[in-house]
C-alpha cells in the first residue's frame, strides 16, 4: 500500500462526491459504510505502522508548484498516527449515533468532506498543504453549525469561521516568511516540514514566528483569551457537529503546536514555557469555574473542553517526553470522552428538546443504562484512575512537574474542579426524585445509540487499564522530537532547560 | 529646407500593430454588415466578435518580431503580450454573456459589438506602449467606448452611471494629460524609458515638479483603477450597468491600467524613491481596507461585489509597490485567477437577472438569495464556490494568487504590508460569508417576484461552468501557468 495516506484522505471525499447520487433513504447506511471502510483502512495503517521507526512513514511526494517549492508531501509518525485513527473512529461513531432527520443527505455528505480535511491536516508534511486542509475544514463545519444548529446558529457559525480564519491568515504569513528564510539559507524554495526542521533560526526571528503560528493554533485550540467562539459553536451546533468539533477539530491546534512550533522554534518554545503555562492554567481554572456556573449541560461540557485543552497545552510546553506524550494521549482520550459526552447530551436532547439541567432530575431511575454510560464517561472526563482520562492527565502534569512544581500544583486543581462541576451536573440531572412529570416516561438508550456508545465505553476502560498500545509508538516519535529540539536550539539556556526537564526517571 | 523623411517600411515593424488592427477591422466589418442587412439576430454578432477575438489572440501569441515598432511607440514585451492575452480571454468570456435568455436593449444594436471591439483595441494600445501619448490615446479610445456601452443598457440608473463615469473619466484624462505634460517638460520625452533615464541622470531634480507630475498620474490611474480616494464612482457605476458589464469593468480595464501603472511606477520603485513609495503605500493600504469596511454594510450583492473588487484592486496594487519580479508575477497570476472567479460571480448574478423584480429596492438584494440551496442547489453551490475563492479559502484558485502576493510582499521585506493584506482577507471573508449565509443557512422566502435562473441558457451556463472549473481545478494548473507568466515577465525585465 504505497499510497495509503492519499487513499485515506481522498476516499471520503470521493465517496462524498458520488454520494449525491445515493437515494436519501439509503444515505445513512452509505455514510456508515464509508466511514467504517475508512476506519478499517486506518486500522490497516496502524497495523502496518512500524513502531520502531521514529521517523516519517508512508511518505508521498508530488511537486505542485515547483517554482515556489510547494509539494503534495504526506507522511505519518507516532505523533499523527493515533490522531488519524481517532479521527476516522470518531467520525464513524458520530454517524452511527446520528439522529438528525432534516436534510440528512446533505449532512452526511458534508461530514464526509470534513473527514477528508481532518485526515489531511494530520498527515500533511508541507506547510501550505497543511494550511490548505486546515482552512478547508472550516467550510463544512460552518455549514454543519449554520444549517443544523440551534437558534443562534448563524451568529455562532460565522463567529467560528471568522475567528479561526483570521488567526490562520496570520499563520500563513508566518509560513511564507519561513519559506523565504529557508530560501535565503539554502537557495531553494521549500515548504516541507522535514526541510524546515534542518534549519536553525536566530532567537529573535523564532520569537516572532512563534507568535504568528501561535495565533493560528491558539484560536483553534482554543486558549484563553481566544476561546470565546467555542461555547457558541458548541452550544448551537447539532450533536454531530459538537462531537466532531470537540473530538477532532480542537486537536488540530494542539497538534499544530507539536508539529510546527516545538521543532521549528525550540528556543522560543523554551522562552514561552512559563507564559504558555500561565495561559493554560488560566484556561484550566477560569473555564472550570465558568463551567460550574452553566445551566445548560452542553455548555458545561463545552467549557470543560477548554479546561482540558489547557492541560494538553501544559503538557506540550513541559517540553519533555512525558509531557508531550501525555498530552498526545490526552488528545486521544479527550476526543473519545468529550465526543461521547456530547453524544450523550444529544440523546437527552432528542427526547426532551432541552438541555437545561433544571428540567431534569432523577433520570437514573427511568434511564439506568443511560445513567451508567454517562457516569463512566463523566469519571473518565474527571480523570479517575483506570479510565482513559487519567493516563494522559497524569502524564501531562508529571511532565510539567519537572518544570515547575508550583504551577503544576495549581494546574492539578483541574481534577478537583472538574470533579466539582461534573458531579454537580450528574447530581442535578440523574439523582434525586423526578421533579418534572415529562421525565417519567423517557425511553432508555435504544439500538443505534447503544451501538455508538458501547465501543466508546469499552475503549475508555481498556485504554485506561492498559494504555501501552498507544503510548509505545508515541513515545518513540516524541523522543525524537525532543532530540531535534535539543539539537536545534541556539541559545545555551534553551539547551540546558530542555536537558534538565528531560530527566524524569533517570538516576542522578 | 527640411530633409525629406525616409523610413524603411521594414523598420516600422508593422506586425506589432496587427492585433489592434484585427480588432479595429473586425469592428468596421460589423458596422458594414449592419449597413447591408438590418435586424440580424445578436447571436451572429456575438459569434463574429468571438471569431475576431480569436484571430486577435492568435496574432498576439504568434507575434515574434522585435519588441519595438512603429516609430518606437509600440512596445511589445512580455507583459504586453501577457496582459493582451488576459484582455482578450476576459473579453471573449464576457461577450458570450450577451447571449442571455432575456432580451436586453443594448444587444439589439450591432454598434454595441463594434464599440466593444474598438474598446479592446484601445486597451491593447494601452498595454503595448510606453509612450505616454499613445497610452493616452488608447485610454481615451477605450474609455469613450466603455461609457457608451454602459449607457446602452438603457435604464435610468445606467444613464446616470454612464454620465458619472464619463465626468470622472474626463477629469482623469485631463490629469493624465497634465501629468504627461509635466514629465515632458522636465525630461523632454514622452517615453517612459527615456523619462526614467533622464530622471535618474538628473538625480530626480527638480523634485517638487516630479512629485506634482506623479500625483497627477496617480490620480489619473487611480480613477481608472478605482483606488481610494478616487473610487467613489465605482459602486454607482457598477450598480447602474448590467451585472455582466460590471464584472467586465472590474477586470479588463483594470489589467490594462495596471500594466500602465507597472511601467510608470517602476521608474520610482526601482530606485526606492521614498516619497512616492510612501504615497503609494498609503494608497494601497487605504484601497485595500476602506472599501472592505464599506462592503461589510452593503445590502445589495452587486454593490458588495463592486466594493470587494475595489479592494482586490488595492491588493494587487500592493504588488506594484513591492516591485520585485515575484511581485509582478504575482500580479498577473492573481489577475488571471481573479478574472475567472469574479467574472463567474458576476455572471451568476446576470443569470439570475429577471425583469419583474422591480419590487425590490435594488436588483440583487441579499434577501433575494435566501435559501437558494433548497431551490437551486447547483447555482448556490457554484456561487458559494466563487465567494469562497474570492475570500481566499484554499484550494480554490484565488488562494494561490493571494498566497503568492503575500509571499512576494514578505520576500520583498514588506512584512507589515503582508500582515495588512492577510487581515484584509479576513475582513473580506465576512461579507462573502454573508451571502453564503443567506444562500445556505436561511430559509427560502415565499415571494413570487423571485425567479432564479430566469436569464439562463446554455451559453451562459457554459461561461459559468468554465469559470467554476477553472476555480476548482486551480491546484493542477498553477505550476505551468506560473511558468508561463514568469517567462513572459522575465523577458520584459520586470
Amino acid at each position: 500500500m504505497e499510497h495509503i495516506l492519499s487513499i485515506l484522505i481522498f476516499f471520503p471525499a470521493f465517496a462524498a462526491a458520488i454520494g449525491f447520487i445515493v437515494d436519501k433513504d439509503a444515505i445513512r447506511t452509505y455514510g456508515i459504510t464509508v466511514t467504517a471502510i475508512e476506519f478499517l483502512l486506518s486500522c490497516f495503517l496502524w497495523a502496518s505502522f512500524d513502531s520502531n521507526n521514529a521517523g516519517m512513514q508512508f511518505t508521498e511526494f508530488i511537486p505542485i508548484i515547483s517554482q515556489y517549492g510547494i509539494a503534495y508531501n504526506l507522511g505519518l509518525d507516532g505523533i499523527s498516527l493515533f490522531l488519524v485513527v481517532m479521527t476516522t473512529f470518531m467520525t464513524m461513531i458520530s454517524i452511527i449515533g446520528l439522529t438528525e432527520k432534516r436534510d440528512l443527505k446533505n449532512l452526511i455528505i458534508t461530514v464526509l468532506f470534513l473527514e477528508m480535511t481532518m485526515v489531511g491536516v494530520f498527515v500533511a508534511l508541507d506547510a501550505i498543504i497543511f494550511y490548505l486542509f486546515w482552512e478547508l475544514s472550516l467550510v463544512p463545519m460552518l455549514y454543519i453549525v449554520g444549517a443544523w444548529g440551534g437558534k443562534l446558529r448563524i451568529y455562532a457559525s460565522v463567529k467560528f469561521f471568522l475567528y479561526t480564519f483570521t488567526g490562520s491568515l496570520v499563520m500563513l504569513v508566518g509560513m511564507l516568511y519561513l519559506g523565504y528564510v529557508y530560501f535565503q539559507a539554502t537557495g531553494n524554495w521549500s515548504f516541507s516540514l522535514l526541510d524546515w526542521n534542518m534549519m536553525m533560526l536566530p532567537y529573535n526571528m523564532q520569537l516572532w514566528l512563534f507568535v504568528a503560528f501561535f495565533l493560528g493554533f491558539a484560536i483553534k485550540v482554543p486558549m484563553v483569551p481566544f476561546h470565546t467562539w467555542l461555547p457558541y459553536a458548541h452550544g448551537q451546533a447539532p450533536t454531530i457537529g459538537s462531537v466532531i468539533l470537540a473530538a477532532v477539530l480542537l486537536k488540530m491546534g494542539t497538534y499544530g503546536f507539536i508539529r510546527f512550533s516545538l521543532p521549528l522554534f525550540p528556543d522560543a518554545s523554551v522562552a514561552m514555557m512559563i507564559p504558555m503555562a500561565i495561559l493554560a492554567i488560566i484556561a484550566i481554572i477560569y473555564t472550570a469555574m465558568v463551567a460550574y456556573a452553566q445551566e445548560d449541560m452542553k455548555q458545561v461540557i463545552a467549557y470543560s473542553s477548554v479546561s482540558h485543552m489547557g492541560v494538553i497545552i501544559l503538557g506540550i510546553f513541559a517540553l519533555n517526553v512525558e509531557g508531550i506524550g501525555g498530552s498526545l494521549f490526552l488528545m486521544i482520550s479527550h476526543g473519545i470522552v468529550s465526543g461521547a459526552l456530547f453524544m450523550l447530551v444529544g440523546v437527552i436532547y432528542d427526547r426532551r428538546h432541552t438541555k437545561m439541567m433544571s428540567e431534569f432530575g432523577g433520570l437514573a431511575r427511568v434511564m439506568p443504562m443511560y445513567a451508567t454510560i454517562f457516569g463512566v464517561m463523566l469519571m473518565a472526563s474527571v480523570g479517575l484512575p483506570l479510565t482513559i482520562g487519567f493516563v494522559g492527565e497524569f502524564l501531562s502534569l508529571l511532565g510539567f512537574f519537572a518544570v515547575s512544581p508550583v504551577l503544576t500544583a495549581i494546574a492539578g486543581l483541574t481534577i478537583i474542579l472538574g470533579a466539582v462541576y461534573m458531579l454537580v451536573l450528574y447530581k442535578k440531572t440523574f439523582f434525586g426524585p423526578i421533579t418534572n412529570p415529562l421525565n417519567e416516561k423517557l425511553q432508555d438508550l435504544k439500538g443505534r445509540e447503544i451501538t455508538a456508545l458501547v465501543p466508546l465505553v469499552m475503549l475508555v476502560v481498556y485504554l485506561g487499564v492498559y494504555p501501552k498500545p498507544i503510548l509505545d509508538p508515541v513515545d518513540k516519535s516524541v523522543k525524537q522530537l525532543v532530540q531535534v529540539m535539543y539539537l536545534k536550539s541556539v541559545t545555551p539556556e534553551a539547551k540546558t532547560t530542555i536537558a534538565s526537564v528531560n530527566t524524569i526517571g533517570e538516576t542522578k | 529646407m527640411i530633409e525629406p523623411i525616409s523610413i524603411d517600411i521594414a523598420a516600422l515593424n508593422l506586425p506589432s500593430l496587427v492585433p489592434m488592427l484585427v480588432a479595429i477591422v473586425g469592428a468596421l466589418a460589423i458596422l458594414c454588415i449592419d449597413l447591408v442587412t438590418k435586424n440580424l439576430h445578436k447571436s451572429l454578432y456575438v459569434m463574429l466578435t468571438i471569431l475576431i477575438l480569436l484571430i486577435d489572440l492568435g496574432a498576439v501569441i504568434g507575434y515574434n518580431g522585435a519588441t519595438r515598432g512603429f516609430f518606437d511607440v509600440m512596445l511589445v514585451d512580455g507583459i504586453a503580450i501577457l496582459s493582451q492575452i488576459i484582455i482578450i480571454v476576459g473579453s471573449a468570456l464576457f461577450v458570450l454573456l450577451a447571449l442571455s435568455q432575456q432580451r436586453f436593449h443594448e444587444y439589439r444594436y450591432p454598434e454595441y459589438f463594434a464599440l466593444f471591439l474598438f474598446m479592446i483595441a484601445g486597451f491593447q494600445f494601452m498595454v503595448a506602449s510606453d509612450n505616454l501619448i499613445l497610452i493616452f490615446v488608447g485610454l481615451e479610445t477605450a474609455s469613450m467606448a466603455l461609457y457608451t456601452l454602459i449607457a446602452m443598457h438603457n435604464r435610468d440608473k445606467s444613464t446616470e452611471a454612464a454620465i458619472k463615469y464619463f465626468t470622472m473619466g474626463a477629469m482623469a484624462a485631463g490629469f493624465f494629460a497634465f501629468g504627461s505634460m509635466i514629465f515632458y517638460g522636465i525630461t523632454g520625452s514622452v517615453e517612459l524609458g527615456q523619462i526614467s533615464q533622464s530622471l535618474v541622470a538628473s538625480n530626480f531634480e527638480p523634485y517638487a515638479l516630479i512629485l506634482l507630475g506623479t500625483v497627477f498620474i496617480i490620480a489619473a490611474l487611480g480613477f481608472k483603477l478605482s483606488l481610494v480616494p478616487f473610487h467613489t464612482w465605482a459602486p454607482d457605476v457598477y450598480e447602474g450597468s448590467s451585472s455582466a458589464m460590471a464584472g467586465y469593468m472590474s477586470i479588463v480595464p483594470k489589467i490594462a491600467t495596471f500594466v500602465v501603472a507597472l511601467r510608470f511606477f517602476e521608474i520610482f520603485v526601482s530606485v526606492d524613491n521614498a516619497w512616492i513609495e510612501m504615497v503609494l503605500y498609503v494608497v494601497v493600504i487605504t484601497t485595500m481596507t476602506l472599501p472592505n469596511m464599506v462592503a461589510l454594510v452593503q445590502t445589495d450583492v452587486k454593490r458588495m461585489l463592486a466594493y470587494s473588487s475595489v479592494s482586490h484592486a488595492g491588493f494587487v496594487m500592493g504588488a506594484i509597490l513591492v516591485g520585485t519580479t515575484q511581485a509582478t508575477e504575482g500580479l498577473f497570476l492573481y489577475w488571471i485567477l481573479f478574472t475567472f472567479t469574479n467574472l463567474g460571480a458576476f455572471a451568476l448574478l446576470w443569470i439570475n437577472r429577471t425583469k419583474n423584480d422591480h419590487g425590490f429596492q435594488s436588483d440583487h438584494p441579499f434577501e433575494k438569495f435566501s435559501g437558494l440551496i433548497k431551490i437551486s442547489p447547483i447555482t448556490a453551490s457554484i456561487m458559494g464556490l466563487f465567494l469562497l475563492s474570492l475570500a481566499g479559502v484554499p484550494p480554490f484558485s484565488l488562494f494561490w494568487g493571494k498566497m503568492f502576493l503575500i509571499g512576494a510582499a514578505v520576500n520583498g521585506g514588506h512584512i507589515v504590508l503582508a500582515l495588512i493584506m492577510a487581515l484584509n482577507s479576513a475582513i473580506a471573508a465576512y461579507y462573502y460569508l454573508k451571502l453564503i449565509v443567506y444562500m445556505f443557512l436561511k430559509e427560502p422566502q415565499n415571494d413570487d417576484r423571485i425567479e432564479f435562473m430566469g436569464n439562463a441558457n446554455n451559453s451562459l451556463r457554459t461561461v459559468v461552468g468554465i469559470s467554476a472549473i477553472v476555480t476548482i481545478t486551480s491546484i493542477f494548473y498553477i505550476d505551468p501557468l506560473l511558468e508561463m507568466i514568469s517567462t513572459y515577465v522575465q523577458i520584459s525585465g520586470f
